[in-house]
């Protein structure tokens, strides 16, 4: 590789001719991020009021163990330490594990955490920078497989929704269906999840953007087209769908703890 | 008729300084215009590369305000007008004089890249068949001017200077372009892991950002190369399926 003699002049940290808001965004970021983090990381750790008649947090399905009734496993081993009793706490590695290595997100919180760089042509805080070439940030090529995992939750959270139409009459006991605004909450978190899910630039590439000759097979043809369109988008639908699973699981914890009323539309 | 300040760069690295220019603007003026004016009525020896004035050269990159753009694209009504508008060469590359940065290192790199392997022509009349869909990918790579405004401002050059190790933007559009193209044979996959050091692009987008050809560098080529890199060395599930495959 040729190398380049480039005299170093005032990198200082911050330093910039720009004049726009350039620090706008990445505290925005900052501010939306950290937000999100810090609610599901308190809501994970509360281990309650995650289900309300039929419905069920996003940050608890699926639910492994806890609930002896509704959970795959039951209830918790008499082992288990309590704080750590959370069916979140389980599964929310999977999801998170899926955000967190998004080539979006990656972009997007190298700047707001790591100043790195703060912003465009902005001065940078280091001068060592090794990227993701080495550990510990090599690892984001594992996106891949976070992604087998949140088709997986795609599903299970699909399946939350059909549950969701499904209420129990107190008096007979009878599931008959229904809609309620949860119904919809959960639905449109679901909706919002798939695009954003579907927009991955890892599935892009394994659907069909990793041939040079993809229109040779018409299905991977159209899924690389559906997959493009959704990349187009990424950007709205990640934090569409961040917030919106944020508010499921507030929504449902508010009803459970009785301080919302779930409305019934049907 | 309005007048505006223009603080441009003079000089070069060791004995240079931003001096102020004032000159009157008009209505559909752009920067290059009122750069050249200033070289006609105040400033003759002030060193300015450009050539076709249409944003299709690439030779008058610089950094308007802060911002990596070409100066003959850049209006001067989408400009604060108020403060002076600061002109400053290109960072990532050697200053010459003035505006003009040595860009040659860039011309170095691209030999470097592995060239185009055509497959042996299948069609009867011994030429290629490619499908329009599959052209179509490449074709907005071709697009490229190589005005290395994405160069300019990738942190990796810019403000760490890895020329040595990380070939920039441009050159992983460059090679998507090669990469991706329905006819070739080549396999870079190792070149981009090791040799341009892709691992290094922390996909911060300012490349896109800034390329007035509007090629979705990250998205479209440089993530597709990280995902190739990925399938060849870091998918181990892949890995097995290529030594099952017969």
């Amino acid at each position: 590789m040729s190398s380049i003699d480039v005299p170093l002049r005032g990198n200082r940290f911050g330093s910039t001719a720009r004049r726009d808001l350039w620090w706008l965004g990445p505290v925005l970021t900052l501010l939306g991020l950290g937000t999100f983090v810090v609610y599901a990381t308190w809501a994970a750790f509360q281990g309650n009021y995650y289900r309300f008649g039929p419905y069920l947090s996003p940050f608890y399905s699926p639910e492994i163990l806890g609930d002896p009734q509704h959970a795959w496993a039951g209830g918790w081993p008499s082992w288990w330490p309590s704080w750590a009793a959370s069916a979140a706490l389980l599964i929310l590695w999977a999801p998170g594990g899926f955000r967190l290595t998004c080539y979006y997100y990656r972009g997007a919180y190298y700047k707001a955490f790591w100043a790195d760089p703060p912003s465009c042509t902005v001065g940078e805080p280091r001068k060592r920078y090794r990227g993701e070439k080495s550990f510990p940030l090599i690892l984001q090529n594992t996106h891949r497989f976070f992604l087998y995992l949140a088709l997986v939750f795609l599903v299970i959270l699909a399946l939350d929704v059909w549950r969701a139409l499904w209420f129990i009459n107190p008096q007979t006991g009878q599931a008959h269906f229904g809609i309620g605004v949860g119904t919809l909450v959960l639905a449109v978190n679901v909706v919002l999840l798939s695009c954003y899910t579907f927009g991955c630039h890892s599935l892009r590439h394994l659907v069909g953007g990793g041939l040079d000759e993809v229109s040779k097979s018409s299905q991977r043809h159209y899924a690389y087209g559906c997959a493009g369109c959704f990349n187009r988008r990424h950007m709205m639908f990640a934090w569409l769908s961040l917030f919106s699973v944020m508010f499921a699981d507030l929504y449902v914890r508010l009803c459970a703890m009785g301080l919302w009323s779930d409305w019934r539309i049907v | 008729m309005a007048v505006t300040t223009f603080r441009i760069w003079r000089g070069c690295d060791e004995q240079g300084e931003f001096r102020d220019y004032t000159t009157e603007v008009f209505p559909g003026m752009v920067v290059l215009d009122a750069v050249h004016r200033i070289q006609a009525e105040q400033a003759n020896d002030l060193a300015v590369r450009w050539n076709c004035k249409a944003g299709k050269c690439g030779s008058c990159s610089a950094e308007i305000n802060g911002n990596p753009r070409l100066m003959c694209m850049t209006r001067l009504n989408s400009l604060p007008l108020d403060r002076p508008v600061t002109l400053q060469p290109m960072k990532t590359f050697p200053l010459i004089k003035d505006l003009v940065t040595d860009v040659s290192w860039n011309y170095a790199v691209k030999k470097e890249i592995r060239k185009f392997e055509p497959r042996p022509p299948d069609a009867q009349d011994r030429t290629w068949r490619m499908s329009q869909g599959d052209v179509d990918r490449v074709q907005e790579f071709r697009r490229c001017i190589e005005c290395y405004l994405c160069q300019d401002v990738c942190h990796v050059l810019r403000e760490h200077s890895l020329h040595d190790r990380f070939i920039g933007p441009r050159f992983l559009v460059h090679t998507a372009a090669l990469e991706m193209h329905p006819l070739d044979n080549a396999n870079r996959t190792g070149d981009l892991k090791d040799r341009h050091g892709i691992g290094f692009c922390n996909i911060t987008k300012c490349c896109t950002k800034v390329c007035p050809e509007a090629i979705a560098i990250t998205d479209n080529a440089i993530i597709p190369l990280k995902e190739r890199v990925v399938d060849e060395y870091f998918d181990p599930v892949r890995k097995l399926f290529r030594i099952l495959r017969p």
